[in-house]
């Protein structure tokens, strides 16, 4: 893979000293699928309008290829955007709205047609082409969307949360769908999203963002499985992260009892942060555990139950297990080596449950 | 319940409307199909269709659209840029496009007759300044140059309201898709501001048409418009009969110039 996309240093400010990008470096390789995924604020919506070209970032640079782009308007990027609310034209109909790129080309109406009309067959929606915008619903619109900009056959599509209007279930599908068309086409996918399962399903690269920055950047396995610090644990999949203390290598030490683990490199006598993934967690009779509280609450989930578990030191540990104990009941945690992650110490207070969404 | 009381509250209007429009526009009928007798007669209509008649209408016309015209090219660059300023500085300018309405029509009419009179404002500047002296006064374009003063804010406003309402995502889809700022415009934002443009027309259009008053005090004496015909009828000459007859086709003028431009704006956005 090639270095495609490069973000050099990318900050941007808006007036009154808000601080959206905060020296960002981010290089996007040819046919990647890489998503930018973070809460709403976090500046991906602003890096992707850097990229596309409705922002010019305060300082740093963008370059395609090695060569800046800077100085490039928007039409003349070979990237073509879909956009949040899909931006369709309301006063043309389904095939101008997806012809609308290839006449500013001036290309022969003759190919314009197969085109289009390709196009459309691609995404389902062959037949429409006459429809007008109004009369068709979220998903299809989404479908004309996609198909308006693909149809430029550009080297870089950008996505803006893109399924974020759909139902749950059109939404999956889309997923799938634009998975399988990125590959198919072998497009360089840059994806916004804040749905971090959205994220996980599709990309081969998530960059997580937060306050501007860059929190981690990697294989959606490696996000999940090593977050980087505990913003990434909390907002990917959902996590209880309490504090810890490390006396030495490979052990450590919360809610007063002694774990062995699998980190090292913090330092002797270091205050930590510890991240443990609720379905990690297994429940056990009360006296084989060092770990142990009372059922606070059961919630059916589908696939598992999720209950909150009290200790007596006051830690709300969230445990997602096949099978429930009912409300009430002493249980006992139990968490393997693998199952401990060590983080630096960062903000999150002692005993604090949170979960991502 | 709450929709029987919003009803009810429409009875005002609706009584009004009853006397002040849908009488009126009966007695008005009644007039222009009766003789001096009172007996039916299609005679009045007749006469309006003699060539000195129709000349006037024409003359009408015409000048409404050329009225209409002028104060579409001036307008739409007007709204368009009063659109994308900043807000404050938006109200302002809207400010001063109303300003002058403020004033009673029949003055500011009067203003331009001191502006462009054989010894007004102009004329002495050029006398001033050596020059010959213009005659101004008392020709079509004076006539359509008192339309335009009057009638721009017409225009102007219901396309600044659309043109404001555009919407920003819709032009960056354009741009990201290749479209130049000239191509942004002609494919996106003009195709959607035809209604305001739609509505700019009509409202510039109608009271065009039926002025009688830029043409009586700037047009002079001698220049009819059809709005002056039906104003000597009913005032100076008293034949209500024939005067209804003319108003009645003043009216179907309007209503088929409307429909053409629906039409026209329809198909621009069925295509």
């Amino acid at each position: 893979m090639e270095r495609f996309i490069d973000l050099i240093k990318v900050s941007k400010v808006f007036s009154e000293n808000t601080v959206v990008l905060d020296k960002v470096d981010l290089y996007i390789n040819k046919n990647e699928f890489l998503t930018l995924l973070g809460p709403s604020g976090c500046g991906k919506t602003t890096t992707l309008r850097i990229i596309a070209g409705f922002e010019r970032p305060t300082s740093g640079d963008l370059q395609f290829e090695g060569r800046s782009i800077l100085n490039l308007p928007p039409y003349k990027r070979p990237v073509n955007t879909i956009f949040q609310k899909y931006a369709l034209f309301p006063h043309l109909n389904v095939r101008d709205n997806v012809a609308f790129g290839l006449r500013i080309q001036k290309m022969d109406e003759k190919l314009i047609k197969t085109k289009v009309e390709y196009m459309l067959s691609l995404v389902n929606l062959a037949g429409y082409g006459r429809r007008r915008i109004t009369a068709l619903s979220g998903g299809q619109q989404q479908r004309v969307a996609i198909a308006r900009a693909l149809v430029n056959e550009p080297e870089v599509l950008l996505l803006d949360e893109p399924l974020g209007a759909l139902d749950l279930k059109l939404r999956k599908e889309m997923q799938l769908e634009l998975k399988h068309m990125q590959q198919e086409l072998g497009i360089t996918f840059v994806y916004v999203t804040h749905d971090q399962e959205e994220a996980l399903t599709m990309s081969d690269t998530i960059a997580v963002m937060n306050d501007g920055r860059i929190q981690q950047i990697g294989r959606p396995e490696d996000i999940y499985n090593e977050p980087k610090n505990a913003f990434v644990a909390d907002f990917i999949g959902e996590s209880n992260i309490i504090s810890g203390f490390m006396p030495r290598a490979f052990v450590v030490e919360f809610s007063g009892a002694s774990f062995d683990c699998v980190d090292k490199g913090f330092g002797e006598n270091s205050p930590v942060d510890v991240v443990i993934r609720p379905e990690d967690i297994k429940l056990r009779p009360a006296e084989d555990c060092r770990l142990k509280g009372i059922v606070d609450s059961v919630t059916f989930k589908g696939v598992h139950y999720e209950m909150i578990v009290s200790a007596p030191d006051g830690a709300k540990w969230k445990v997602h297990s096949t099978k429930q104990a009912p409300a009430g009941s002493a249980v006992g945690l139990r968490v393997g080596p693998d199952d401990i992650h060590i983080m630096k110490s960062g903000k999150l207070g002692f005993g604090e449950t949170t979960g991502g969404g | 319940m709450r929709g029987r009381n919003i009803k009810k509250a429409a009875y005002p209007y609706i009584l009004w409307t009853a006397l002040f429009v849908i009488a009126p526009m009966f007695l008005v009928m009644a007039n222009a199909f009766s003789a001096a007798d009172g007996s039916f007669t299609t005679a009045n209509f007749a006469r309006a269709f003699e060539p000195i008649y129709l000349a006037v209408m024409w003359r009408s016309v015409e000048l409404a659209a050329v009225c209409t015209a002028i104060c579409l090219l001036l307008g739409y660059p007007a709204a368009y840029f009063i659109a994308r300023l900043r807000l404050k500085s938006r109200g302002a300018l809207l400010f001063l496009v109303i300003v002058p309405m403020w004033m009673n029509f029949l003055l500011r009419t009067y203003a331009w007759l001191t502006i462009l009179e054989k010894n007004g404002v102009i004329n002495s500047a050029l006398e001033f300044l050596g020059l010959p002296k213009l005659n101004l006064l008392y020709n079509s374009g004076a006539v359509v140059l008192g339309m335009v003063y009057n009638f721009l804010p017409f225009m102007i406003l219901p396309l600044y309201t659309v043109l404001e309402k555009t919407d920003g995502t819709l032009v960056e889809a354009a741009q990201d898709l290749g479209a130049s700022r000239a191509g942004v415009f002609f494919r996106v934002t003009l195709p959607l501001s035809l209604p305001g443009v739609l509505s700019g027309v009509t409202m510039v259009f109608m009271p065009a048409v039926t002025t009688f008053v830029e043409s009586n005090l700037l047009g002079g004496n001698h220049f009819i418009l059809i709005g002056n015909l039906i104003e000597q009828q009913f005032l100076t000459v008293y034949d209500w009969r024939f005067g209804s007859a003319l108003s009645v086709i003043l009216m179907l003028i309007i209503l088929i110039s409307m429909g053409a431009a629906e039409l026209a704006g329809g198909a621009g956005e069925e295509t």
